[in-house]
């Protein structure tokens, strides 16, 4: 199929972004990936004659395990390794970076927020953990996710300068929560308050976003009953 | 005193750590976050005698079963302490909250290649994305006491070098440019030799080998490069290989091809004991022989339509969601076709029990070095030989580092990276001179082809990616014999008086040069 691809530009953090449009020939089956690396290594031209110089983007291990490749196509955030050409239902396919963090080159974006959140949250173990029947599937879970930052595209409480950590911080706290003993504090608790609790206006965008397809609406849940609720979260 | 870790997977992370919990204090490079590194792909499980199964297992059987399955050319005491140190390194991952199953008497296990008991501890068939968030996290414990910085999307550059010492590393931060000397000793850790196979392995995009061709370039001998491990169920996919965990086997998955128009189980006929789970190099090797045979089909296929339900639903249910997204096909009802792909690199930098390299300062863990696997590596063997290694590099190096005051000095340096028509030129030669089955003349074509590349380098990369092409088409030529990963079939057989040696390369000037040396546990 033929298909006309509007890529967002942008050469670096300070300049003006732009969109630049060309032509490409593709099967259905083509992820968006595939499609980055062969526009990549070919030598074309865009729409209006202009030479199409290599796009940058991040990626690593192109099957969906590792979260680098998210982006936004046609509005939604997505793994462009995840995303086949014929899922798209157009054949005009946009694609931009995720607009939460600062563009660093074209699909390229600075998550290095995410990293500093979940430092910011004490987000590790405080003692031996206790993995038991009660809490390994949800620490199965929550240790599926890929700080992709898929989440927090569409969730209209984050902004990266904000207090508010969002989902791609409460999903990894769960499985440090879920470890939580009885009547002992973690700084995590605290922290999870403050940067998760009071920040969510509970719209559950996130749900049904993670590529990794974790339950993100249980992890919260899980998360504010040991928080918040001071109980152990409820059974799956 | 502080160590500079390049890489940030499961042996950067593991060095990290082990520092940090002696108060050393490290640099972590890497070229994203840990999240992206290779680790989190590792599927099947972690070895380590635990003696759980009640099959009477024991330290000696494990060492056993990986010194045989790599041919007798691993270090003898290298592995024994890696056994030993199994069972701790496992009981240590539970209690940092990986997801094992229990049952009664710890940690449930299962079986997996080349060995004779269940010995391989697992999380589903995403074991290691399971290790890698308990130990990111466990690293950013370290990183809030200021014990370890980060320099996330950093990418290695070159080591700084004084008289065969290692006294530091220049790294380039890829979001801005800039470029910076760091002084320390370094441990390497940065992966398997994936880029040199560009989009035919199993591994990530970020696994470029230049860490390992550039300081090869500096004087830095490798070892074993011929020894490429083919895992033999994987499944081309777009831009690379799919791979099937071990775990399908080891959770009764079945090989067959048709022959004569009838399903053949030919590794279970072939090899009774260990049937469908003998060593990743034999069943790889079976499986192309059989395809070759005029009265078989040439696909060979995966049978899992005899595991039970609870099996799938408990064990491998993210294996079979692979199979059905990226095959269309449940493995649950009907059978898959696999075929042999590129999936692990013995060789790599030469290092000694104490996983120092030939350079002094200069330490490697993990993948990127060449340690404990021998020929062939058993599956469950690397994440634990990551880990273990990854904590000995930190013990050495610390024990020998100088003190030193943190210095970062900026450099100005024009980046140097392989284009990917490059890379695709040397992949491509490479990949036809090293199959499974190899032969001298494709091998002396393949070294001809790849000197004839040197005037189409366009920069040092360029030249560095062609050396360690160069060396493991050399190495691969002088390993006159089969064994293990490397099968020759003008030599087909083992020639322990010749060669129960390392392969070591190394480069002076222009000049590589490709010897054979005992296996010895310390550095001459």
């Amino acid at each position: 199929m033929r298909i006309t691809i509007k890529i967002k530009r942008q050469e670096s953090r300070e300049a003006e972004p732009y969109f630049q449009i060309l032509v490409w020939d593709c099967d259905e089956s083509t992820t968006v990936a595939t499609l980055l690396r062969e526009i990549n290594a070919a030598v074309i031209n865009d729409t209006s004659g202009e030479p199409v110089n290599e796009i940058a983007w991040e990626c690593s291990c192109l099957q969906k395990k590792c979260g680098a490749c998210a982006m936004v196509i046609n509005g939604l955030p997505r793994l462009a390794c995840d995303t086949k050409i014929g899922e798209i239902k157009s054949n005009r396919i946009i694609i931009e970076p995720l607009k939460k963090f600062p563009v660093v080159r074209d699909l390229i974006v600075d998550r290095s927020v995410l990293r500093e959140n979940l430092l910011a949250i004490h987000n590790w173990l405080e003692r031996e953990a206790v993995v038991n029947k009660k809490n390994t599937d949800l620490a199965y879970d929550a240790s599926r996710c890929l700080q992709c930052g898929c989440c927090l595209e569409v969730c209209p409480n984050f902004t990266a300068d904000d207090s508010f950590f969002s989902a791609a911080a409460f999903v990894p706290a769960s499985r440090i929560l879920s470890e939580l003993p009885k009547r002992k504090k973690y700084e995590i608790v605290t922290e999870y308050k403050k940067h998760i609790y009071d920040g969510c206006g509970k719209s559950l965008s996130c749900h049904n976003i993670c590529p990794a397809g974790i339950d993100v609406e249980r992890k919260l849940s899980n998360s504010n009953s040991v928080a918040i609720w001071k109980r152990f979260f409820s059974k799956e | 005193m502080s160590i500079i870790i390049i890489g940030a997977g499961l042996a950067g992370l593991s060095a990290a750590v082990t520092l940090a919990q002696n108060g050393v204090s490290s640099n972590l490079i890497s070229s994203m976050q840990s999240e992206r590194a290779q680790s989190v792909m590792a599927e099947g499980g972690i070895n380590a005698c635990l003696n759980t199964m009640g099959e009477d297992d024991t330290v000696e059987n494990h060492f056993e079963d990986t010194i045989s399955s790599g041919m007798y050319l691993a270090d003898a005491e290298a592995v024994r302490g890696m056994c030993a140190a199994a069972p701790g390194i496992v009981e240590r991952l539970g209690s940092l909250g990986v997801p094992f199953s229990y049952n009664d008497k710890g940690i449930v296990q299962r079986s997996f290649g080349g060995q004779r008991k269940k010995r391989t501890a697992f999380v589903k068939s995403s074991t290691g994305k399971m290790l890698m968030t308990a130990l990111i996290d466990e690293t950013r414990k370290f990183e809030a006491q200021g014990l370890i910085k980060r320099y996330p999307n950093h990418c290695f550059i070159r080591l700084i070098t004084e008289d065969n010492k290692c006294c530091g590393a220049v790294v380039r931060n890829t979001y801005t440019n800039r470029t910076v000397s760091l002084r320390g000793s370094v441990i390497l850790a940065s992966g398997g030799l994936n880029g040199l196979f560009d989009g035919m392995t199993t591994g990530t995009t970020q696994n470029t080998s230049d860490a390992a061709a550039t300081v090869f370039s500096q004087g830095v001998e490798l070892a074993n490069l011929e020894m490429i491990q083919y895992h033999p169920t994987t499944i081309a996919i777009q831009g690379k290989r799919l791979l099937i965990s071990e775990a399908a086997r080891g959770e009764g998955g079945r090989l067959f091809i048709n022959r004569n128009g009838k399903p053949w189980y030919f590794m279970e006929e072939k090899y009774p004991e260990l049937k469908n789970l003998m060593p990743r190099d034999v069943v790889s090797a079976e499986m192309v022989q059989v395809a070759a045979m005029p009265e078989c089909d040439s696909q060979v296929y995966l049978d899992m339509t005899a595991i039970e339900k609870n099996v799938w639903n408990e064990r491998i249910s993210d294996l079979r969601e692979q199979c059905v997204h990226y095959l269309g096909i449940d493995p649950a009802n009907k059978p898959i076709p696999v075929s042999p792909g590129i999936h692990f690199f013995m060789g790599g930098i030469r290092v000694d029990r104490e996983h120092r390299t030939s350079m002094n300062g200069l330490y490697a863990a993990g993948e990127c070095a060449c340690q404990y696997h021998g020929a062939n590596r058993l599956g469950g063997n690397s994440l634990l030989g990551a880990i273990y290694g990854g904590q000995i590099a930190a013990q050495t190096a610390m024990k020998e580092a100088a003190d030193n005051t943190e210095e970062i000095i900026d450099i100005a340096e024009e980046p140097a990276e392989v284009s990917c028509g490059f890379a695709r030129t040397v992949s491509e030669i490479l990949y036809k001179a090293l199959p499974i089955l190899r032969k001298e003349e494709e091998l002396i074509a393949a070294k001809e082809e790849l000197n004839l590349l040197k005037s189409r380098a366009g920069n040092r990369a360029e030249l560095n990616r062609l050396n360690l092409a160069l060396a493991a088409v050399m190495s691969a030529i002088e390993r006159r014999e089969s064994r293990g990963a490397h099968k020759r079939t003008d030599y087909p057989d083992r020639d322990d008086v010749s060669f129960k040696k390392q392969s070591v390369a190394k480069i002076s000037g222009d000049k590589i040069d490709i010897s054979f040396k005992e296996i010895k546990g310390r550095r001459d």
